[in-house]
C-alpha cells in the first residue's frame, strides 16, 4: 500500500514565530572538529531585491566527510560534537549566515567522490514548496571538477551559482559568500531531489 | 558487482504544487525560471539531521498554558502521526508548528491585520513524535484572516506544520485545513496542489474518538513523506 504524498504549502510570511532558532545558525558551538567557515549571503528574488522572510537551512557532513546519519555507511567517524544541520532566517536586507566547519569530500557506494558541499533548503513566502541548491568552496577546484553533480551542469555561469567565493578571512576565520538568488539574472542552479 | 542502496522514491505525481503559480502573487518574483536541474540522489540526500529532547528543548505540545491565563477561542485537539508512503511511523522525528490566534492573528510584528493580539496565545508549539510517530498538540482554533493577494481575500482557518523525516530529501513544510470551510476552493494556496485527492489530505478530518467530553473537540491529521525504497546499484 502507498499512501498519497502530503502536499507542500508555503512557510508564508509569519514562519519566524514558529521556526526561528537563533543559536541554530551556529553549528560551532559544541567544538566540532576542523576548520571552522562563514558563510555569508543574501536572498535575492526576480527584481534583484532582498527576501526578508527568507529561511535557509543547511545540512552537511563533518570535517572528515560523514554524516551523522545510520545511513551513512562510510568507515569515518561521526563527530559526537557535530550535528551537521543549521537554521538561519534572513535579516531585513534579506542577509542570512552560518559558522560551521568545512565539510570533508563524501565517498559514495558507486565510487565516486563528492566534492566538500553543504547541502541547503530555501523557504519563504512566494514559494509553496522548498528549494533546494547546493554551496560548493571556491578554494576547491581540484575537487570540484571532480563532483559528479558539477559535472553534470554543462553551463559554467549555472555551475558557477553553487560555488561560494571566498572572501579575506573575518577574525581569522576562513569566510565564503554564498548569494542566492531565486529568478532571473543569475539565477541559483537548483535540484531536483 | 550488483549491491542495492535505499533511494528516496521520485515523488508521487500531482501532489506537489508548483512554485510558478501566478494566482498566488507572491510567486511571481519568487519562482525560479529555469526548470530544476536532475541529479542522482546520494549520501547527501538519504541522510538528515536527527533531534533530540536536549537540542530542541522539552516538548511544547499545549499551546493553552504557556502563559498566566487561558486563550481566547474554542480549545482543540490535533493530532496524528507522520508516516513515509509506505505507512512507517516516523519515530521521534521534529514537528513544529505555528498557527494565528482565534481572531485571526500572529504574533509577529508584521503581521498588520486589525484583530486583537491574545497575551496568552503565542501561537507556536513543537514536539518529538512517539513509538509510533504520533503527535498531538492542544492549541485554539485559529481564526481565518484577509491578504492582500486580491481584492478581498481571506485565508481559510489552517495550522501551519514543519517536519523532517529521516533525511534531506523528506523535508517538508505544508498546513492543515478545517473539514467544511468555506473559503478552501477559493483559496490559491490550498489549490495549488495540482490532483484533487492530494489536495484534500490537508484537510484535517474530525474525530470523535479524539474529542474530550467537557474539554476540547479533537481533529485527526497525518502527515505522509516520501519514503525509500531499496534499488539495485550497479558497481
Amino acid at each position: 500500500m502507498t499512501l498519497t504524498l502530503s502536499g507542500s504549502q508555503t512557510a508564508g510570511p509569519f514562519f519566524r514565530i514558529g521556526l526561528e532558532r537563533p543559536k541554530w545558525s551556529d553549528l560551532t558551538a559544541d567544538g566540532p572538529a576542523g576548520q571552522k567557515i562563514r558563510i555569508a549571503g543574501n536572498l535575492i528574488d526576480g527584481d534583484g531585491q532582498p527576501v526578508p522572510d527568507g529561511l535557509i537551512e543547511i545540512w552537511q557532513a563533518n570535517a572528515a566527510g560523514k554524516y551523522a546519519h545510520p545511513d551513512d555507511r562510510q568507515s569515518k567517524a561521526v563527530d559526537p560534537h557535530f550535528r551537521g544541520f543549521g537554521r538561519a532566517c534572513t535579516d531585513a536586507q534579506g542577509r542570512f549566515g552560518f559558522l560551521t566547519v568545512l565539510p570533508g569530500v563524501v565517498a559514495e557506494t558507486n565510487g565516486t567522490v563528492q566534492a566538500p558541499h553543504i547541502n541547503v533548503s530555501v523557504f519563504s513566502r512566494g514559494l509553496l514548496r522548498r528549494l533546494v541548491t547546493r554551496i560548493y568552496f571556491s578554494d576547491h577546484a581540484g575537487e570540484n571538477a571532480a563532483d559528479p553533480l558539477l559535472r553534470s551542469i554543462a553551463q559554467d555561469d549555472v555551475r558557477n551559482t553553487l560555488i561560494a567565493r571566498r572572501l579575506d578571512d573575518i577574525a581569522a576565520i576562513p569566510t565564503y559568500h554564498f548569494n542566492i538568488v531565486l529568478q532571473g539574472d543569475g539565477e541559483t542552479a537548483f535540484l531536483d531531489v | 558487482m550488483m549491491t542495492s542502496e535505499y533511494v528516496y522514491a521520485p515523488e508521487q505525481a500531482g501532489t506537489q504544487p508548483p512554485n510558478d503559480f501566478p494566482r498566488y502573487g507572491s510567486t511571481i518574483k519568487r519562482a525560479p525560471k529555469r526548470k530544476l536541474i536532475p541529479m542522482t540522489q546520494t549520501l547527501s540526500e538519504i541522510t538528515g539531521p536527527s533531534f533530540s529532547a536536549d537540542w530542541v528543548g522539552a516538548s511544547a505540545a499545549d499551546l493553552t498554558g504557556r502563559r498566566s491565563g487561558a486563550p481566547i477561542g474554542e480549545r482543540i485537539i490535533v493530532t496524528g502521526r507522520i508516516l513515509d508512503e509506505d505507512g512507517r511511523p516516523l519515530r521521534g522525528t521534529l514537528v513544529e508548528l505555528w498557527q494565528a490566534n482565534s481572531a485571526g492573528r500572529y504574533t509577529h510584528e508584521n503581521d498588520g491585520h486589525n484583530a486583537p493580539l491574545d497575551p496568552n496565545f503565542p501561537g507556536v508549539g513543537h514536539l518529538l513524535t512517539d513509538d509510533d510517530g504520533t503527535y498531538r498538540f492542544l492549541t485554539v482554533r485559529p481564526g481565518c484572516y484577509p491578504w492582500r493577494n486580491e481584492t478581498n481575500a481571506w485565508r481559510p482557518a489552517h495550522i501551519h506544520f514543519s517536519v523532517f523525516g529521516a533525511g534531506f530529501a523528506s523535508r517538508l513544510i505544508t498546513q492543515m485545513y478545517f473539514p467544511g470551510d468555506p473559503l478552501l476552493p477559493l483559496d490559491p494556496v490550498y489549490n495549488s496542489i495540482p490532483d484533487q485527492d492530494a489536495r484534500k489530505r490537508l484537510i484535517s478530518a474530525y474525530d470523535h474518538t479524539v474529542t474530550e467530553e467537557e474539554f476540547a473537540l479533537g481533529f485527526r491529521f497525518d502527515i505522509v513523506l516520501r519514503g525509500r525504497h531499496a534499488t539495485p546499484l550497479e558497481n
